[in-house]
């Protein structure tokens, strides 16, 4: 009988690829021979806007990039300003950003196993149970600044503002909750056998070909690499707090889902740290708006819920960077997706993606 | 902590592997000479005591006399990372070598650079553009760049 | 004048009745019916005509309250309101549905086969109306009365996989070809268990009739058959692509499956179809299995819609809770396990019929004892059956269940091991 592979344009419209993403899949039956990503459908040329603002606003750019992280996006560009422009930064705000970063990665992550397990097909409903555990994050948020999404909440040399009053109730109380609801979640999915026959085994990657891809972050650490930048390359105050790694054995699907899930708790505890610890004082060194750094170029990373987002800047003394790169996670853990991808079946292909989780405002920028 | 290479060591390690690639060192990072940069990367990625196995970003940068492709590299085993720079000159056809068969995690970083600042390299498999459509004019990210005058003629889209 | 069938039906003799008078009617009617003398037939057609009117319009109608019941119930599962600002509590939210989709564009593809895509969306709703003429809502509530009825129940239904096939290749849409092809592997390899599993009942009732079923029902067949009630149950959420076997029109894989390219009034008569086939097929399940509508205290019909409403909510439930599972595990898990269960079901229920019953006028008859002896055999050699394959099925996936492993301390050393 005659057969003929067929091409499928996966995306840019379609439910499951998180995004304005586009892969362009040949088939045969319903086993993937070939996988083209194409990306560019949400470029809006962040890099180049960046050369013609401030440095301060600049950081409005960042919340566009990962836009279920923008924390993270703020607190890289602000390290990487502040490594540039060698400002110090008060102890209460550092620990008031190490608070909002933990908490976007709890909100992170719960979008991303949320996603996952919709592209499984489990109908929404722990998508939900995640999102209401994300809205009580999205309205300490706002408490801090005003804002649920695009925060613009850190500044270079501290923060916007010192959290008021309310939050601190909400957060103690958003951290009691939490384990709980921790359990439940984990209760309800880890044992259910379906979710395992369709995770355990499923895009499988290689410690040493995940590092040479320059795969970072829950990917990373999801094939037994323990990096973690908050634990190898400590920024903030990370290290005078105690946290774990948790980390993969397979690097398979499920491992990046559980890993999530562990990272979670993780976070739960640092928050809990933080709140111990944190004690009253200023929250920004400088009230400045217009820095005029020397003449040189700056790199600062943080451990972003999907990787290591990175900022590379460079100044010629100027009031905007002369030059803004931007290191997404998301668009270089997308480099072995074909290796995953090839000689799996159509259903694979959406979870492996689901469970990689990128967000196409940060692939594109 | 990731401690920042001492550059003057790194720079001895260097000459030592690679015979005449190390061009300028300056204060935390290593200029290398164009032709000699595949090697120094690769020698980087070999070498026992350094084994910089995770290619953390590649970016390129526009100063108008020259672009300069810098490469951030990091050490998983002993926490340790470098900066390598390096600069192109030819403004007309700026060309590099392609590290992908030394980092694959290189490929769309690469292709990304094409794309947006007009540098082509060597020997890379797929190099199209990655976020601007084929038929795009110019690359935006370079200095001299000017957005055409509306209303936009571009093929395929604008 | 009338149909032997036609005597037993409540409705068409009310209705017959009034219209033709005692004469045609029977003695218990009016003596001058409404119409004149001579013109009876007239009347025996109206009565016909009416019962199918009304059986079509209350099977629409129960679609639009599964629509509904469906929406709302699955808002409350995922911690969401669901549709609530048409009518009171959103009742009106179907009515407003359906009417939207009656006013939209109806949009037939570029390269599309459009007979073929026409034709498609009716094919896949007839076999659901078509099989309501034969399940009895009530003592005297049916249609008809077929004596081949769960072989005309079988036979109809089969007719939907050739409604998708057409819906799937005529679009020239590649997902939905992926959706028809699906469809057609998933629902073939599932007819056979389920209508396999009917056989047990065969067997016990010794009729193919839905009313001989329902009356031999002295104790739920859910009771005496458990195994084929399983297997049914699975066998039915496959052919109806609910979860987890709705890989056919897979949201998160191939858009809509089959009718991703169909708007308006032919994506309503598609979704009509859909809901509509679970109301039937919950109208089976409660036929064969729970003992059709008989209950106490309430009137037939009530008890039977409870039961069909009892399936529906196990339906929308399971959707609310489980992923989906991939193509090849459904078709394996349909070929490795359910169609030998449903062997092992007939040959057991045969086996203890024939051990159990004794013979009267050349066919074996159980009573209620002997019924319950049948289940409880029954259920045990479920639990064997479920036991023995989950030693020998057992796969990589039920290992452990979590496996991260927390480092606490960077250690390059360390993590050479673990690597």
């Amino acid at each position: 009988m005659k057969t003929e592979a067929i091409t499928v344009n996966i995306g840019p419209q379609h439910p499951s690829t998180h995004g304005v993403f586009r892969l362009r899949v040949t088939f045969d039956g319903e086993v993937i021979q070939d996988v083209e990503a194409v990306f560019g459908y949400l470029h809006r040329g962040s890099e180049k806007l960046a050369e013609e603002r401030t440095y301060t606003q600049v950081i409005t750019l960042t919340d566009r990039l990962d836009y279920v992280a923008s924390m993270t996006n703020n607190q890289a560009y602000v390290l990487a300003c502040e490594n540039l422009m060698d400002i110090e930064v008060p102890e209460r705000g550092q620990y008031l950003r190490m608070i909002a970063a933990e908490l976007q990665r709890i909100a992170s992550h719960f979008v991303a196993t949320g996603f996952l397990l919709q592209d499984l097909g489990a109908m929404a409903t722990p998508l939900m149970y995640g999102f209401r555990e994300r809205e009580r994050i999205l309205d300490m948020f706002e408490m801090l600044c005003g804002a649920r999404i695009t925060n613009t909440y850190m500044r270079i040399g501290g923060v916007f503002q010192d959290a008021p009053e309310e939050f601190w109730g909400s957060l103690r109380s958003f951290l009691d909750g939490m384990p709980g609801f921790l359990d439940e979640f984990d209760s309800l999915l880890r044992g259910n056998e379906i979710l395992l026959a369709r995770t355990k085994d499923i895009g499988v990657l290689e410690a040493s070909e995940a590092i040479n891809c320059s795969v970072t972050g829950p990917v990373l650490r999801s094939t037994g690499v323990a990096w973690d930048l908050r634990k190898v390359d400590p920024y903030e105050l990370y290290p005078r707090i105690k946290f774990d790694i948790p980390i993969g054995t397979n690097g398979d699907n499920y491992d990046r889902f559980v890993i999530r899930l562990a990272e979670i708790r993780q976070s739960i505890s640092i928050i809990d740290q933080c709140y111990e610890q944190i004690e009253a004082g200023p929250v920004r060194s400088t009230n400045e708006l217009l820095f005029y750094p020397k003449t040189g170029d700056a790199y600062g990373k943080v451990e972003a819920p999907k990787g290591e987002l990175g900022f590379y800047l460079v100044s010629d003394g100027g009031i905007a960077p002369y030059r803004c790169k931007i290191r997404s996670p998301s668009l270089i853990n997308l480099t072995m997706i074909k290796d995953l991808l090839i000689g799996s079946k159509l259903s694979d292909m959406i979870v492996t993606l689901g469970s990689i989780d990128i967000n196409m405002g940060e692939v594109d920028r | 902590m990731t401690e920042v290479l001492d550059h003057t060591k790194l720079a001895n390690i260097v000459r030592n592997g690679i015979k005449g690639s190390v061009c300028r060192e300056s204060t935390g990072d290593l200029s290398v000479e164009l032709e000699k940069l595949r090697d120094v990367l690769g020698f980087l990625q070999k070498e026992e005591s350094l084994d910089f196995k995770l290619l953390n970003s590649i970016t390129a940068v526009d100063y108008i006399e020259f672009f300069q492709l810098v490469y951030h590299l990091t050490s998983l085993t002993h926490n340790h990372c470098a900066v390598i720079k390096v600069d192109i000159f030819d403004r007309s056809n700026p060309t590099a070598p392609s590290v992908i068969d030394i980092w694959r995690g290189a490929d769309y970083q690469e292709r990304e650079i094409y794309d947006l600042m007009g540098i082509q390299f060597k020997d890379h498999p797929n190099l199209k553009r990655l976020l601007l459509w084929e038929g795009f004019d110019g690359h935006p990210l370079r200095k001299d760049y000017l957005e055409p005058p509306l209303p936009y003629n571009w093929p395929q889209g604008g | 004048m009338s149909g032997s069938f036609l005597e037993s039906n409540v409705i068409f003799q009310e209705i017959y009745c009034v219209l033709a008078g005692s004469k045609y009617a029977g003695e218990s009617c009016s003596a001058q019916g409404l119409l004149p003398v001579g013109y009876d037939w007239i009347g025996f057609f109206i009565a016909g005509f009416a019962i199918m009117f009304i059986l079509a319009n209350a099977f629409m109608l129960g679609a639009a309250v599964f629509v509904y019941s469906e929406r709302r119930l699955l808002g409350k599962f995922q911690l969401r309101t669901g549709p609530n600002r048409v009518g009171p509590f959103g009742l009106l939210q179907p009515i407003a549905d359906i009417l939207k989709l009656l006013m939209k564009e109806d949009i037939v593809p570029n390269g599309a086969d459009k007979p073929v895509h026409t034709l498609a969306p009716i094919v896949m709703l007839a076999p659901a109306i078509l099989v309501t003429a034969v399940i009895p809502f009530g003592s005297g509530y049916f249609l008809t009365d077929l004596n081949v009825g769960l072989l005309y129940i079988v036979a109809v239904s089969g007719m939907i996989t050739i409604a998708i096939f057409m819906a799937g290749w005529s679009c020239n849409n590649r997902y939905a070809l992926f959706g028809s092809m699906r469809g057609v592997a998933q629902l073939i390899s599932y007819e056979l268990p389920m209508v396999f599993s009917m056989v047990g009942i065969l067997i016990l009732t010794g009729s193919l009739s839905l009313i001989d079923v329902v009356n031999a029902q002295d104790i739920p067949f859910i009771l005496v058959q458990p195994m084929a009630f399983v297997i049914f149950l699975i066998g039915t959420s496959a052919e109806l692509n609910r979860t987890p076997f709705d890989i056919v029109e897979a949201e998160s894989e191939i858009i809509a499956g089959y009718h991703t390219e169909y708007s308006g009034i032919k994506f309503a008569l598609f979704q009509a179809a859909e809901m509509g086939s679970i109301l039937v097929s919950g109208a089976v399940v409660a036929t064969l299995f729970l003992k059709g509508w008989e209950g106490p205290f309430l009137p037939g019909p009530i008890w039977f819609l409870i039961k069909v409403y009892g399936f529906v909510f196990l339906m929308i439930w399971v959707r609310a809770t489980l992923p989906r599972l991939r193509v090849d595990q459904v078709m394996g898990f349909a070929w490795k396990f359910l169609l030998p269960l449903s062997l092992v079901n007939i040959f057991v229920t045969g086996a203890s019929v024939f051990i159990l019953g004794d013979m009267e006028n050349g066919v074996r008859v159980l009573d209620s004892v002997d019924l319950l002896l049948v289940g409880a055999i029954n259920l045990l050699s479920l639990i064997a059956c479920l036991v023995l394959a989950g030693f020998f099925m057992k796969t990589k996936a039920s290992g452990g269940r979590s496996r991260e492993i927390l480092v606490s301390e960077f250690d390059p050393a360390g993590r050479e091991v673990l690597t």
